[in-house]
């Protein structure tokens, strides 16, 4: 299958929500040790709710695009639906089957997404 | 074709595949599997505990191995371990030797070490409170020897290096640098990490003089989860067995217990018996072959992709690691343009069915540290590929232009 399709380049070229926001209330980075990807998200949250979200990092089309439209599907939800997200939402929003390897790439932002809201600042 | 795919079912069966990550894992021929096939066939049985025929023959033919090994690389045959591979080899000198490590003490190692060999020797130092240094790679990749005479003083305890890098392709004077630290420290010890060596080059212990050694099966047309541990044998002596239990042991009474002589101290437990007796086929397969004819060919595809790249893509490649074809071994890593490496192996491999390995291929100080880099793609080559493989990789590398633009 190929996995580079129309709407992954999209993002991978003209990713979303690159803009640091300003003072977030909650910060977190991860990374993928086996490939070298790393992966910062800000978010401001109010009444529950993601009112911005940027990212920031280095990885391959797969995560960059992953990244990109995720930010964009989270935007404006509550906090309890973006816990509850999972591998199976990620594949659907990205209408791709993936091998392990690369579901690996994919996941890193969801993973870092949801590091990210036990992270407050200050 | 190369001559030597036929002897690879592997390779015959998937005429399109393009294996080029023998750096990772090398394929396997057919007489080493049909060796394997014949032990679960024939005399499938434990060793050294048996008094029957079938544990007899199974023993006579998993110590026939051992003897294999100790002429490949001129060693005798006590001071050969079987192991699950490098990683397990290293790890048992580097625990084995843990006592004699104090914290005035240090231990040397490189830039350009794959985790396995750099992990257990910065564990062991921390945990000995003793210091960790690593020398410096020049530009080109190569180990700054200056760097390392710098850093050997009398208070190093062991000197722990590779001969090859898994991702520089930087072949290391093993014999000279053994010379100078002894010099400057006539009592430090010394590994010589050979995972990357052993496929390619004549390996004889003796001529290197390294104290210990490590290499695994697999990298050299072996099964997987069969390694060696060579030690010199009075170095061999100094290692505390890590792994007690079966078979290791000469006299055990409800207090204490006594270990049997070496090597079969150091062998706790059932070994990859299939895996060691079908070992020595593999390396029947590289004598045959003759390591002369393999660095030959193997210098040869090198020295073509090199020019392949730079013609076909100028600077948008940056191969790392030394630019003369004779100081580089089979692999060779490498950036493309901005392109991420897991795009790339995954664009040769979805468009070519071409198999390189990408990320930081088990070096993360060297990625991180010295070359500044998040992750390489590498492409290896083995005796069994030749310039149509990399005429295929090339293709790919256009194809990857053309895909993600």
């Amino acid at each position: 299958m190929n996995i580079y399709q129309e709407q992954i380049l999209e993002h991978y070229h003209n990713p979303l929500n690159q803009k640091k926001i300003k003072n977030p209330t909650h910060k977190s980075c991860g990374n993928n040790s086996s490939c070298g990807d790393s992966l910062c998200i800000d978010l401001k949250i109010e009444d529950d709710k993601i009112k911005e979200i940027s990212f920031s990092g280095e990885g391959c089309a797969i995560s960059q695009a992953t990244a990109s439209m995720l930010s964009e599907e989270v935007k404006n939800k509550k906090i309890d639906f973006v816990k509850k997200l999972n591998k199976n939402d990620i594949l659907k929003i990205l209408e791709l089957e993936l091998s392990p390897a690369r579901l690996k790439c994919a996941l890193l932002s969801l993973e870092t997404l949801q590091k990210t809201l036990e992270n407050e600042t200050k | 074709m190369n001559n030597y795919k036929k002897d690879f079912t592997i390779l015959r069966n998937n005429p399109e595949l393009t294996y080029l990550d023998s750096t990772a894992s090398s394929l396997t021929p057919d007489s080493v599997v049909e060796k394997i096939n014949e032990y679960y066939k024939n005399y499938r049985a434990n060793i050294a505990r048996g008094v029957y025929k079938t544990s007899e023959q199974a023993t006579e033919e998993y110590e026939k191995t051992r003897q294999k090994v100790a002429n490949f690389i001129n060693a005798a045959e006590k001071e050969i371990v079987f192991t699950s591979g490098t990683t397990m080899s290293l790890n048992m000198i580097a625990y084995g030797l843990s006592n004699l490590v104090g914290e005035n003490n240090n231990i040397v190692t490189t830039a350009m070490e794959h985790h396995a060999n750099f992990i257990p020797w910065q564990q062991l130092a921390k945990n000995k409170e003793a210091e960790f240094r690593v020398t410096n790679i020049d530009k080109q990749g190569r180990l700054d020897l200056n760097d390392l005479k710098n850093k050997v003083d009398k208070n190093t305890k062991i000197l722990t290096f590779t001969y090859v890098s898994n991702v520089l392709g930087t072949i290391n004077p093993v014999k000279e640098i053994i010379q100078e630290v002894k010099k400057i420290n006539p009592e430090i010890i010394t590994v010589v990490d050979a995972a990357q060596a052993s496929p390619h080059l004549k390996l004889d212990v003796k001529n290197l003089d390294c104290d210990f050694l490590a290499f695994s099966g697999h990298k050299m047309l072996g099964p997987t989860g069969v390694g060696v541990l060579y030690g010199k044998i009075e170095k061999l002596k100094l290692l505390k067995p890590i792994f007690t239990g079966g078979e290791m042991i000469s006299e055990v009474t409800c207090q204490a217990s006594t270990f049997a002589e070496l090597p079969h101290r150091l062998e706790a437990g059932t070994p990859n018996i299939a895996g060691a007796i079908a070992f020595k086929e593999s390396l029947k397969y590289l004598k045959k072959v003759g390591f002369e004819n393999i660095q030959k060919h193997e210098q040869k595809l090198v020295k073509y992709t090199f020019e392949k790249m730079k013609n076909e893509f100028g600077d948008d490649v940056k191969i790392f690691g030394p630019e003369k074809v004779e100081e580089h071994s089979g692999s060779i890593s490498f950036t493309f343009k901005k392109y991420h490496p897991h795009d790339i192996a995954a664009i040769l491999d979805q468009e070519k069915n071409v198999c390189i390995r990408v990320g930081m291929h088990c070096a993360m100080p060297l990625h991180r540290e010295f070359l500044n880099v998040h992750a390489t793609a590498r492409l290896s080559v083995y005796l069994y590929n030749d310039k149509n493989d990399i005429d295929k990789f090339i293709e790919g590398l256009k194809r990857i232009e053309e895909i993600l633009g």
